[in-house]
């Protein structure tokens, strides 16, 4: 007897996901929420973690994705971050989940993907330190939380809060692609330097979407003398 | 958010801690603060006009509010303002004073930034319209009401039918007084006219009055209508999305759901559609209608096909009813007839038709005429569509609750250029569309209420010109619900005199 998380539909524990994942947590989703989640699995972009099953051929050279090699074609930013891997496509029914959690405020929906982040971060997540992407002042206001911390503090692992938004974010989804790639303008500064120096870093957020924003955190913390960053989202 | 509290003039009272700089003060989440009492109205203070209008017989989260945080708390300073908990505790675990909600397992908790409490209670059912918690307060209004300056003639001409005309009445002479009434009236007897003099005189009276209804369409088609008859009042259109909200108006239309902003606000409170989703089965939803009334306001419940607690105490006379058991058009509603197909599943699962329902698909495909086709379920709704197509020449497509075409494919239908649809349940309400036949494969599946099936049939039939609409009950073996929804319609027709 449990009630869906999402839709909050009464339904029966005789379906479990030890089946499908060999997990044995509870399913915290009914089984048609779950069903209309796409789990990321097949070949992947070695770099932004995207499935090449969702994208034509031509996108994609070797074993990156178009964008990737855009990324990695500029000086500037190349090799910067080292990889990223996401849990679930961001579908039309994750947008729906992830707009009410963050804009309506419904925090409590982030647990539904605890179990399975868990196991699947499991071996990135072990010798890094986790750091979330930070809101605005403004912005974590508003809301009340930053999803991202909230998410980092669910993987097992060590999290700190290491990084601070400076600009508020509204400015940034308004440039274009080339002012994103610019990389002056950061929005993000390293709040403790020698907490970042050397060690291995693992970027948290909630989406990637096109990759800037973490790029940019990446940026930062390479800048501060972190050995590599890499970064873990919850939708791709 | 956190709240300072300190003495004044031997009264408490409380402040946002931003707006204080006192370090001796120690804020506190909104929550946790001792109980506060409302101030008394200091007459002298010149308040904003602007957030009367828009406070007034509400109750809304400071985030609803596009004003300053300062000239908020001026106003509770001066009385004309008051901070009420969002989320308390109760009894038993929580309660939430937007929606009334008490199911513990819609709480949460989160680490909250505003209040820095590390478990900040906060209510899931209503999340919908912004979160409230335990730090946030609702504010509602406790200055003087606002003045109505404007004359609410109903501007309508049209004539009503005789049945209409007693129901009209009957509300007519209930505006006033408190109390209940339930206008039944049947699919296509034209309700919206029917409470046209009774929203007049309650207008004229002063009263502020609101039409709830579960479906956002039907706000969509009636406010319109009601513009047009009422063109000197101020009318608001409440739903997901809309933009009317900070209007003052005296004449609310708004969905069920929107209801959880109000408190107090209505002297007349009429509930459409009273049976249908999700206000007959959602406890909350009941609550919102009563929070948003008066106590001693009057309720008019409209339906065309009551529930059976409803029809109950209608037997028992605790609850007051008139009928309108004939359309406007003055024709009896088409009784359904019954074609006996087989064992319509298997016959599915093996992909083929039932022949019966074949036979009857393709004439209706030649006949000009459109149809809607009802199945008992989403799983089968392509298939049965496919299975349709590779039999007649004509536009066949189908439509369910989560289409995101939904709205385009009702309106290809409603102009003529899908000419059979397939649908579940989701529509068997509020499309009208002229020319029209029914038909319900597999109506003896459990899906299908007696009341759906009458809402179901309702469909057809309904404009003067066609007034005598084919309804079809495709099944193997009558259910209870098929004879008692035939009964239902033979019923109204008798007593409508046919
Ligand atoms: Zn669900
Ligand atoms: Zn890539
Ligand atoms: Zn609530
Ligand atoms: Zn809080």
């Amino acid at each position: 007897m449990n009630y869906c998380l999402y839709c909050h539909q009464f339904y029966s524990e005789t379906w479990s996901w030890s089946a499908l994942f060999g997990l044995k947590a509870e399913p915290l989703l009914c089984q048609s929420c779950t069903a209309k989640l796409e789990l990321i699995r097949g070949d992947i972009c070695r770099i932004c973690g995207r499935p090449f099953s969702l994208f034509p051929e031509q996108y994609r050279q070797g074993d990156s994705c178009y964008d990737c090699i855009r990324w990695e074609e500029d000086e500037e930013w190349a090799g910067l971050l080292q990889q990223n891997r996401s849990l679930y496509v961001y579908n039309d029914f994750l947008k729906k989940v992830i707009a009410k959690m963050k804009y309506r405020g419904d925090a409590e929906l982030i647990k539904a993907f605890y179990p399975l982040s868990r196991s699947k971060f499991k071996s990135i997540t072990q010798n890094s330190l986790l750091v979330p992407i930070p809101l605005s002042k403004e912005r974590q206001y508003e809301r009340g939380f930053n999803q991202a911390e909230i998410f980092a503090k669910s993987l097992t692992g060590n999290v700190q809060p290491l990084l601070k938004r400076v600009t508020h974010e509204e400015k940034q989804s308004k440039k274009t692609r080339k002012d994103r790639m610019a990389k002056k303008n950061n929005p993000f500064i390293v709040i403790d330097e020698d907490g970042v120096k050397n060690k291995s870093i693992l970027l948290i957020d909630d989406v990637y979407t096109t990759g800037s924003t973490l790029r940019y955190a990446a940026k930062v913390m390479k800048d501060a003398g972190a050995d590599q960053v890499s970064s873990v989202t919850l939708a791709r | 958010m956190r709240f300072v509290s300190y003495f004044l003039n031997d009264r408490l009272i409380i402040a946002p801690e931003i707006l204080v700089e006192n370090p001796d003060l120690k804020p506190v989440p909104f929550g946790e603060l001792p109980d506060i009492e409302l101030r008394s109205l200091n007459y002298s203070f010149k308040y904003s006009e602007k957030l009367q209008q828009i406070l007034y017989g509400k109750m809304l989260l400071l985030d609803e509010l596009q004003f300053p945080l300062k000239t908020i708390q001026e106003h509770y300073e001066n009385g004309f303002v008051m901070y009420n908990p969002g989320v308390k505790k109760a009894k038993y675990g929580w309660q939430c004073n937007r929606c009334g909600n008490v199911n513990d397992h819609l709480f949460a908790s989160f680490s909250c930034f505003r209040c820095k409490s590390e478990s900040c209670v906060y209510c899931r059912n209503c999340i919908m319209m912004g979160r409230v918690s335990v730090c946030m307060p609702l504010l509602s209004w406790t200055g003087p009401d606002m003045k109505d300056k404007s004359n609410h003639n109903l501007m309508w001409q049209g004539e009503l039918s005789a049945r209409q005309q007693i129901a009209s009445d009957r509300f007519v002479e209930q505006v006033g007084k408190s109390g209940e009434l339930l206008i039944w009236a049947v699919c296509g007897a034209g309700k919206t006219e029917v409470l046209f003099h009774g929203i007049e005189k309650a207008l004229k009276m002063g009263f502020r009055v609101c039409i709830a209804t579960p479906r956002t369409d039907v706000i969509l088609e009636l406010a319109p209508r009601l513009k047009e008859a009422f063109p000197n009042t101020i009318i608001a259109s409440y739903y997901g999305g809309s933009e009317e909200r900070e209007t003052p108006a005296q004449l609310v239309l708004s969905t069920t759901h929107q209801l959880y902003r109000f408190k107090q606000a209505f002297n007349l409170m009429i509930v459409d559609e009273v049976d249908a989703f999700p206000y007959s089965y959602d406890k909350t939803l009941q609550h919102a209608v009563s929070t948003a009334s008066n106590p001693d306001a009057l309720r008019i419940y409209l339906s065309a096909t009551p529930s059976r607690t409803m029809k109950k105490e209608v037997i028992q006379n605790k609850l007051p009813c008139v009928k309108i058991p004939i359309r406007f058009h003055g024709f009896p509603l088409p009784e359904p007839k019954m074609v006996w197909s087989g064992e319509w599943k298997k016959r599915l699962e093996r992909g083929k038709l039932p022949p019966a329902f074949l036979r009857w698909i393709k004439s209706q495909a030649v006949s000009g005429r459109r149809a809607m086709i009802f199945v008992p379920s989403v799983s089968i709704i392509e298939k049965v569509t496919e299975l349709i197509r590779g039999h007649v020449e004509v536009i066949v497509d189908f439509v369910h609750a989560e289409d995101s075409l939904r709205k385009e494919k009702v309106a290809r239908f409603r102009q003529g250029d899908i000419m059979l649809l397939i649908t579940t349940t989701i529509l068997e309400r509020g499309v009208t569309v002229p020319f029209l036949d029914v038909a319900i494969l597999g109506a003896d599946h459990e899906v299908f209420s007696e009341n759906a099936l009458v809402q179901m049939a309702g469909r057809a039939g309904r404009s003067k010109d066609d007034y005598n609409g084919q309804v079809l009950f495709f099944h193997y073996g009558k259910s209870l619900s098929m004879l008692s929804a035939i009964k239902h319609i033979r019923d109204m027709n008798k007593e409508a005199g046919f």
